[in-house]
């Protein structure tokens, strides 16, 4: 990367001047560069979705996750037809419930006769809207009846609940649980891989040996038996942040190395001699003169963080010792997707596994984009 | 390089040590002690215990003494080989742990082997033919790889094989095998059960081998040495295999540290879901039931075997890079 250390994208935006490059930020360098990674910034997008389902998740489903109904136990997924006759429209189909003759199994059969229309802005189960603002609107829903009898975009589990809505309200759960375990691994990391880093001698040593301790240590077998300790009774809140704490105890040693590397490494700059010469406080230095080369790539390390703590607690939830119902997350639905008799009879029962897919894939390009601008003067 | 190995013995002994603490604060962090589950559980079925039995059962496991006195104990009893008994199968922990722990060790060194099998001829494609169709190609495959959470991939496995060959691919051992006694056609049964979890659990380790592969042969194929090597006419292959590749090959040894926890961790859920008979299932089922013993047990043995699975790639990458004997303090 020798070649280009003065126009990082010359060659995309021809229009903008050398001199305009000079002059600009740290930041406005890294975006540039940045900007240029096309597979981390759709990473970027898809993210950003993601989070905006958290927001709205209320609003985006239509059925009460947790409203369970025998009769409608393990729909399949239901498309929506847009076009009535040539004419904009969007229903589905009603169902009618059937005796297979041959298995006496009961089978669901769409009737096309029974158009249920769908609409926007609809009343559903009551929310608060940001967690403040009470109200039951929400995106689409059944115009005429019940919606939670009527819409079933991706089927319903065994007890009947829509999918799409439980997948929703899980995305909130799973990406927040995500959120939570990265900040409290950062701080951690911060404050121990700084300390590591910054006084360097033995304590350098005693935290440098924790850490490969604990990364020795298969990290499974150790998350189940802290989650399998957690009381039964505890509430959904108090098992939220237990789990944050649980994936955390592993996540900040990722965060601690990185950091400790880039204090070692500026240590020795000028700039940090000029600094001390010059009478600054460690504070001053430490906050106003390193902090600000090394915090990019500390973003870096913090998205890249991001899929694990996000597939930990699915896997903690899938194997029944995570977050139990009736809080809903990725990996509470995935749990009705344990053997393969119950996929091979409802394929629909994995539908929440492509997001987790799609999430990792998209925290890995992002991170990857954030790392390689992260040094936008190399 | 004796300060070396002696170091890392140090290491290992102070990580046995470490998990040893947490498997006994695993045991210790439900509610309650051993006795009162134990004694309940036997209520439930109809015996009580006396108040005296109780209390000799305490005495006998040491529960009235401090916590420090309990964790000496128990220690001195694992060093001994006695893990205690499980209380939910009632029978000694070693005799339930015994078969499942050599098995699990066999998953994750199949996986290892499948890893590498792959990792190592892709990552020299790529980085020899970087930017061709079939360096994209893996680097996709190579991204889904590392997305795709394993029980995941599993579960995939298991439809597709469920739906397209209506067979189980699950297990470790036919049907009619699993009861028999160790023998070569029992071996050579669990050889062809093998690929699937190895599969399952290698793929991820393997899309990062081949990263890894790839930008280090790249930083060494542009040394002058190569150039020297080609100058002098010999054969491409050979001007890549000999040298270029060689020093490329440090990562494998020393991902072993960390692969071997990694694939060790991941084998407990995917054994739920492919049904094998590893620790994996016992584990779950022994913490739900809060049988303790025998899930602190399990913990302690995995994490030593990984602390020596990582001693062992310790030693191997000393002996394969000069560099890491010279630079040892």
């Amino acid at each position: 990367m020798a070649d280009i250390p003065l126009a990082p994208d010359a060659a995309t935006t021809p229009n903008r001047s050398a001199g305009k490059v000079l002059v600009a930020s740290q930041w406005q360098l890294m975006w540039w560069r940045f900007r240029r990674h096309k597979l981390a910034m759709a990473g970027t997008v898809v993210v950003l979705l993601f989070y905006v389902v958290v927001v709205l998740a209320d609003f985006l489903a239509y059925s009460d996750p947790n409203s369970s109904e025998a009769f409608r136990s393990l729909l399949p997924p239901q498309p929506i037809h847009f076009f009535d006759q040539g004419t904009f429209r969007p229903h589905v189909y009603g169902l009618v419930g059937e005796r297979d003759p041959a298995t006496f199994k009961r089978i669901y059969v769409p009737d096309p006769e029974n158009k249920i229309p769908v609409g926007f802005f609809v009343p559903g189960y009551s929310y608060k809207l940001f967690g403040v603002i009470p109200t039951n609107i929400h995106l689409f829903g059944a115009l005429e009846g019940r919606t939670e009898d009527s819409i079933f975009l991706f089927g319903t589990d065994v007890q009947g609940r829509d999918i799409w809505s439980r997948l929703m309200v899980g995305t909130a759960t799973s990406l927040t649980i995500g959120l939570a375990g990265v900040v409290v691994s950062l701080f951690l990391g911060l404050l121990l891989g700084g300390i590591s880093g910054f006084y360097g001698g033995w304590v350098d040593n005693v935290i440098q040996r924790v850490i490969e301790i604990l990364r020795s240590i298969p990290t499974i077998p150790l998350w189940m038996g802290l989650a399998a300790a957690m009381p039964r009774d505890w509430s959904v809140i108090q098992i939220y942040l237990a789990i944050t704490l649980i994936i955390s105890v592993i996540g900040w040693t990722e965060l601690a190395r990185v950091v400790r590397g880039r204090f070692l490494s500026l240590r020795e700059e000028d700039f940090v001699m000029a600094a001390e010469l010059a009478g600054c406080s460690r504070m001053r230095i430490i906050f106003r003169h390193m902090l600000p080369s090394f915090f990019s790539h500390i973003i870096a390390a913090v998205t890249l963080a991001f899929p694990a703590m996000i597939l930990s607690e699915t896997s903690l939830s899938f194997l029944g010792l995570g977050m139990r119902p009736p809080a809903v997350s990725w990996g509470v639905l995935l749990q009705q997707a344990q053997n393969v008799q119950a996929i091979a009879i409802s394929p629909w029962l994995l539908i929440p596994a492509i997001p987790v897919i799609l999430v990792i894939l998209a925290f890995n390009f992002m991170g990857d984009g954030i790392r390689d601008a992260a040094d936008p003067y190399s | 390089m004796l300060s070396y190995i002696l170091r890392r013995l140090l290491l290992a002994l102070g990580t046995a040590w470490a998990i040893s603490v947490l498997a006994f604060i695993i045991i210790q962090l439900p509610p309650g002690d051993y006795i009162t589950t134990y004694i309940a559980q036997l209520a439930a079925d109809g015996t009580t215990v006396s108040d005296a039995e109780a209390a000799a059962l305490r005495e006998q496991y040491g529960l009235d003494q401090p916590i420090y006195v309990q964790y000496a104990k128990w220690m001195g009893q694992v060093m001994r080989g006695n893990y205690g008994m499980s209380m939910e199968w009632g029978r000694p922990v070693a005799d339930l742990i015994g078969e499942r722990l050599w098995l699990t060790v066999a998953v994750a060194i199949a996986a290892i082997i499948f890893t590498w099998i792959l990792a190592l001829p892709i990552g020299v494609y790529s980085a020899v033919r970087r930017y061709s169709l079939g360096d994209y190609v893996f680097t996709v495959i190579g991204f889904l790889g590392l997305a795709i959470p394993n029980f995941l991939l599993a579960l995939a496995l298991m439809y597709f094989g469920y739906v397209f060959f209506s067979a189980n691919i699950g297990g470790l051992f036919s049907p009619e095998l699993v009861d028999a006694p160790w023998s070569g056609a029992k071996l050579w049964d669990l050889i062809q059960h093998l690929p699937v979890p190895a599969i399952v659990l290698g793929v991820a380790g393997t899309a990062e081998m081949i990263r890894v592969m790839r930008a280090n042969l790249l930083d060494e194929l542009n040394k002058p040495y190569v150039k020297t090597a080609r100058a002098r006419g010999l054969a491409e292959s050979r001007v890549i295999l000999k040298y270029p590749v060689r020093v490329a090959l440090n990562p494998f040894v020393s991902t072993i540290g960390y692969l071997f926890p990694y694939i060790v961790s991941g084998s407990i859920i995917v054994s739920l879901v492919l049904g094998l008979p590893t620790v994996g299932p016992l584990l779950l089922r022994a913490l739900l039931a809060q049988d303790m013993f025998l899930a602190g047990a399990i913990v302690l043995m995995l994490g030593i075997m990984t602390v020596i699975g990582t001693l062992i790639s310790d030693l191997l990458l000393m002996w394969v890079d000069p560099r890491i004997r010279m630079g040892a303090r």
